[in-house]
């Protein structure tokens, strides 16, 4: 039997604001073990929440950014469960109307598009850590992360394989990095994915049994995990056996997804709408503001990249990957006025290379717009070859200064005087009669063996072009 | 919608209370002459009533995204139970 | 001279004719007498009073004192007071320091008050009598025997037996006005958000209300005046410009001091379950509202009667998730013996917790437990807003609703301990202004054969304390029931 796995995200996306949902303590990453819990964030008796307008703002960012709908009026709800790293025993997140309603996100397998439609986003506080390395055979609790808010993006399952799921995984990554509403930040947790699979019969209308797996905090484990509890859940059903509905952890170092023996109570979270926070209410004119301050979005970028500069969909796509790329080759285009096929592959190509060696961010690229932008004007103006820039550029790239000054120092000006190609020109034919006479003979390859010589001799300088015209004139 | 000593255990796990088995039917009884009170509600017709969570109807009000708390953690923490490294200590949490 | 009200004690203090540091030693000395006796109060801050009354002190001598500088007062141990123990009568936070104020503790600081302790009270507010404290019964000035009404027991005990003039206290079910009913003093109830309830310990965060005691609606209206405000930290606070809820009372009238006013008579506030001697000084007390001027309108709050079930369900439903926090983990007690993280918070949250207590948790639990939310919560949440709409009509056509607080007077200490219904029942007046969050308050307006306080209540729209506390003060003017003192030595020999 031939089988589809079916598969929805859940995604937690760390907004990125200053202070905490429901409280006014920082977010930052690292701090010292509870030095970021306030007495909010603890639940210390008689405290109250009060909700961030950054966090709700950011919310709202994303709902436009996806075409869904945003709520005027949604309401925060209480999850009751016990857990040591849940200080009031509840968490607060939305529940029966959330922020953000329906919306999609379109993906890209090959060449193919594929929309996948949002359920909804909502807006919810994120719990502290369990340090699980030995305190006397006890486990530690910090707070620090309590309370940062999140938006939990809850995706359809409308996605049909590992590759789908990753290629959502990534755009969404994306998303939200290019609207600044989360520093996408994988390592520290600040993007996190549970997967909801299941298997059915290829062709089959019906849901099979879902395991959420919890855990998936890089992409390539969430690749990994789905197609493992995919076979997994196969394997299971081919042998006569049943899925069973539970929450799975993903556990890198095996490969492999097990049951979580925590939370296995039976789910009863008795959400109510949490009487210390009344409706969260959204007027027209916040979201028109929202829409208006949006940056160009990455789908739309792409289009304009293919009719404004005349790129490739291929180079379109690699160069609004990310919003500081774009932003990147955009300026460069706009000081060199034009060439925007030469920007893109340089960008794509040697620039590329140099930060994917130094793992280093474009934002950080010691090569700028603006010195890349001058370094292609003096291929444009015949300065130099372009074999020549990209000596310049790793140069530039090392700090020795920009084009022109390298250029200079190093004299790497070519030759475009047509007097001076011309007398090496001519001291080359006299030394060699020999394959003047085979390049009379017809032979091309002892033609080309000319203008290396040429080339040689100016030391790289000459002007290739010139070079050959002036060498055909002369054996014409 | 009686109450049955099974769901006294229930809920008891739930609110992470512990109870015993003579004090389960001990509160059982108790809990059943309440609900048998709370139960009077379900004589009322509330079709298309919008359930009132709040005392005011008033939405919530924002708070500008600053930072305006400092690291009280040791104040905090003088009367916890466990503490240690800065870390609130709780028996094992296996996952 | 402690037995003076704030108006009288605020004009001594400010003529220095008395120091604060004079009364405060007073209040500190009668507290300590009476412990044994009404155990009212579970912290005495002795050292903290003694001090502050001396800054009041030089405040008034520079002239920079306001209405409640220098005035002694206790506060209920739910509220946080910051370097003092908060209890909320529990075993759960017997040793719990609080690190900060409640926003009406703050309040009350700021206008100069002289905090000398932490007022006895139901176990985390639940209650009506006073009597399921870690820290034992609080007992009615009137007769030891009896029950204060609850849970702010402890606060109205301490200002009916003179100990202080003033205390605070908090009203989720009618547990400011039906103990100050039971003990013959004044309690206010404002509206919900008028007061900010940071620093609350939250027991039903929906239908909690800080509010005042005092022994006249004057002294409450001093009290509100300061207690009252926004505040940024609780989400339900009302903005709204400051209100000098005694300025009505200052207004002078005409003979007929009550003329235009239009007193609501609920047809089932008067009905079968009230105690006959309670329904007759009622009765009286609407016959001198009508004397000073007042016409009268039978009203019809036909949901009202469900106020105790809805309540009932609320109620519990927030405090099983309010109280979750108290888990052993951060704060508070913890259980000693346990085999795993499961039975840590079992243990401690049994061991923490009293018997109403988890009973209601349970209850709470259960009402949102899956496949009973609709039957129970929504249900009662939806009868809360047919209560409320009840309300509002009323309010079209008259200004204030009267009533007995209390079904009867003060019962005896243990008599409904074990029939956690009849216990209920003693709130059937006072729980509607909760769960409409309207403003109401408690008057003493007569005293049973057997020598008990007999309490009135003043129920009006919101934000309209202004007006009851008029009503209220206006009748004080032409009555003396306020100034009834409970047979205890202290007070009849001073002042």
């Amino acid at each position: 039997m031939k089988w589809e796995v079916v598969i929805g995200l859940e995604t937690h996306a760390q907004l990125s604001t200053a202070s905490k949902i429901f409280s006014g303590a920082p977010t930052a990453f690292g701090a010292a073990p509870n030095s970021q819990a306030s007495a909010v964030d603890i639940a210390l008796p008689g405290v109250l929440p009060v909700l961030n307008k950054g966090a709700v703002e950011r919310a709202i960012r994303f709902g436009v950014a996806v075409g869904g709908t945003i709520s005027q009026r949604s309401v925060f709800a209480r999850k009751n469960y016990f857990y040591p790293d849940l200080p009031k025993g509840y968490q607060i997140s939305q529940y029966e109307i959330p922020i953000v309603a329906g919306g999609s996100v379109t993906i890209a397998i090959a060449e193919t598009e594929k929309r996948i439609r949002l359920t909804r986003a909502h807006l919810e506080e994120d719990a502290g850590k369990s340090l699980h390395e030995d305190f006397h055979g006890m486990t530690g609790i910090d707070l620090n992360r309590a309370g940062t808010p999140l938006l939990e993006i809850v995706s359809e399952p409308d996605m049909r394989s590992a590759a789908e799921a990753v290629a959502y995984a990534k755009a969404l990554h994306a998303l939200v990095r290019w609207i600044g509403i989360c520093d996408g930040n994988l390592q520290e947790g600040s993007f996190r994915c549970d997967a909801n699979v299941s298997v059915r019969p290829t062709g089959s209308d019906d849901l099979g049994t879902r395991c959420e797996i919890k855990n998936l905090n890089s992409f390539r484990f969430l690749q990994h995990a789905i197609e493992f509890e995919a076979r997994r859940q196969i394997e299971l059903i081919e042998d006569g056996g049943a899925v069973v509905q539970e929450t799975r952890l993903y556990d890198p170092d095996r490969n492999e997804t097990r049951p979580m023996r925590t939370k296995e109570d039976a789910h009863d979270y008795r959400y109510f709408p949490d009487p210390d926070l009344p409706p969260l209410v959204i007027d027209a004119a916040w979201i028109e503001r929202v829409k208006s301050e949006l940056p160009e979005l990455p789908d739309v970028m792409k289009a304009r990249f293919v009719t404004q500069y005349g790129l490739s969909m291929y180079e379109a796509a690699a160069l609004t990957a990310s919003r500081e790329v774009a932003h990147y080759f955009e300026d460069t285009v706009r000081v060199l006025g034009g060439a925007p096929n030469l920007a893109a592959s340089w960008i794509m190509g040697a620039l590329s290379a140099a930060l994917n060696r130094e793992e280093r961010e474009i934002g950080a690229a010691p090569v700028t717009p603006h010195t890349l932008a001058e370094l292609l004007r003096r291929i444009q103006d015949n300065t130099i070859s372009g074999k020549m820039a990209k000596d310049v550029f790793d140069a530039m790239w090392a700090g020795e200064g920009d084009a022109d000054l390298i250029i200079e120092r190093n004299g790497l000006r070519q030759i475009s005087d047509e007097g001076a190609i011309e007398r090496i020109v001519d001291d080359v034919l006299a030394a060699n009669a020999a394959i003047i006479a085979e390049v009379k003979a017809g032979r091309e390859k002892a033609f080309n063996s000319l203008v290396g010589q040429v080339m040689k001799a100016s030391k790289g300088k000459a002007n290739p072009a010139q070079v050959n015209a002036i060498l055909k004139r002369k054996l014409g | 919608m009686a109450l049955t000593l099974d769901d006294v255990l229930r809920i008891a796990h739930l609110a992470r209370i512990d109870i015993d088995a003579a004090a389960a039917r001990e509160v059982h009884a108790k809990l059943d002459a309440i609900f048998t009170l709370i139960n009077e509600l379900q004589a009322i017709d509330t079709t298309g009533i919008e359930p009132m969570s709040h005392a005011q109807d008033v939405s919530a009000p924002l708070r500008d995204d600053a930072i305006t708390e400092s690291d009280h953690h040791a104040d905090y923490q003088r009367g916890a139970p466990a503490v240690e490294d800065g870390l609130y200590l709780v028996p094992r949490v296996i996952e | 001279m402690i037995d003076g009200t704030i108006a009288e004690l605020a004009q001594a203090l400010h003529a220095r004719r008395i120091s604060s540091e004079e009364l405060t030693s007073e209040a500190l000395a009668r507290i300590e007498r009476a412990q044994s006796r009404f155990n009212a109060f579970i912290t005495i801050d002795r050292d903290g009073a003694l001090a502050a009354a001396r800054a009041a002190d030089a405040a008034l001598r520079k002239g920079d004192g306001g209405p409640l500088t220098g005035i002694p007062l206790a506060h209920k141990d739910v509220l946080m007071t910051a370097g003092l123990n908060t209890t909320c009568g529990s075993r759960m936070l017997a040793d719990f320091v609080a690190p900060y104020d409640a926003f009406v503790v703050e309040q009350l600081r700021k206008a100069g008050t002289v905090l000398v302790g932490k007022t006895n009270m139901d176990e985390f507010a639940m209650g009506s009598s006073s009597e399921t404290s870690w820290f034992g019964p609080v007992r009615n000035p009137w007769d030891p025997a009896y029950v204060p009404g609850g849970s702010s027991g402890g606060s109205a005990v301490a200002v009916a037996a003179r100990l202080v003039p003033a205390a605070t206290g908090t009203d989720t079910g009618g547990s400011i006005r039906q103990p100050a009913a039971l003990t013959g003093i004044c309690g206010l109830k404002p509206t919900y958000g008028a007061c900010s309830r940071y620093g609350l310990v939250a027991f039903a965060s929906s239908l909690d209300h800080p509010g005042p005691f005092g022994r006249t609606a004057e002294d409450c209206a001093l009290l509100l005046r300061a207690m009252a405000g926004h505040d940024p930290r609780d989400s339900t606070s009302i903005d709204r410009p400051p209100e000098d809820y005694a300025q009505l009372l200052r207004e002078p009238r005409a003979a007929k001091v009550l003329e235009g006013l239009r007193i609501g008579l609920p047809k089932e506030f008067h009905g079968e379950g009230v105690d006959a001697e309670v329904a007759a000084a009622v009765e009286a007390a609407i016959a001198e509202l009508q004397k000073l001027g007042a016409t009268l309108k039978t009203i019809s709050l036909p949901a009202v009667k469900y106020s105790v079930p809805v309540y009932y369900v609320i109620a519990p439903a927030e405090a099983s998730s309010n109280l979750s926090r108290f888990d052993g983990v951060r704060y508070g007690h913890r259980a000693n013996d346990f085999k795993d993280l499961l039975d840590m918070y079992k243990k401690t949250r049994a061991e923490g917790f009293g018997a109403e207590v988890k009973r209601r948790i349970l209850t709470g639990t259960y009402v949102l437990s899956h496949g009973y939310y609709d039957a129970y919560y929504l249900k009662a949440q939806q009868v809360r807003r047919l209560i409320a709409d009840d309300f509002r009509r009323a309010y079209g056509e008259c200004d204030v609703i009267v009533g007995p607080t209390a079904p009867s007077a003060a019962f005896k200490i243990g008599a409904k301990t074990d029939d956690p219904v009849q216990m209920y029942l003693n709130d059937i007046f006072t729980i509607a202004a909760d769960l409409t969050g309207a403003p109401a308050i408690s008057i003493p307006c007569g005293v049973t054969r057997d020598g008990l306080p007999i309490g009135l209540q003043i129920q009006g729209n919101h934000f309209d304390e202004a007006r009851i506390l008029d009503v209220a003060h206006r009748y004080q003017q032409a009555t003396d029931w306020h100034q009834r003192v409970p047979p205890i030595e202290h007070a009849s020999k001073s002042s």
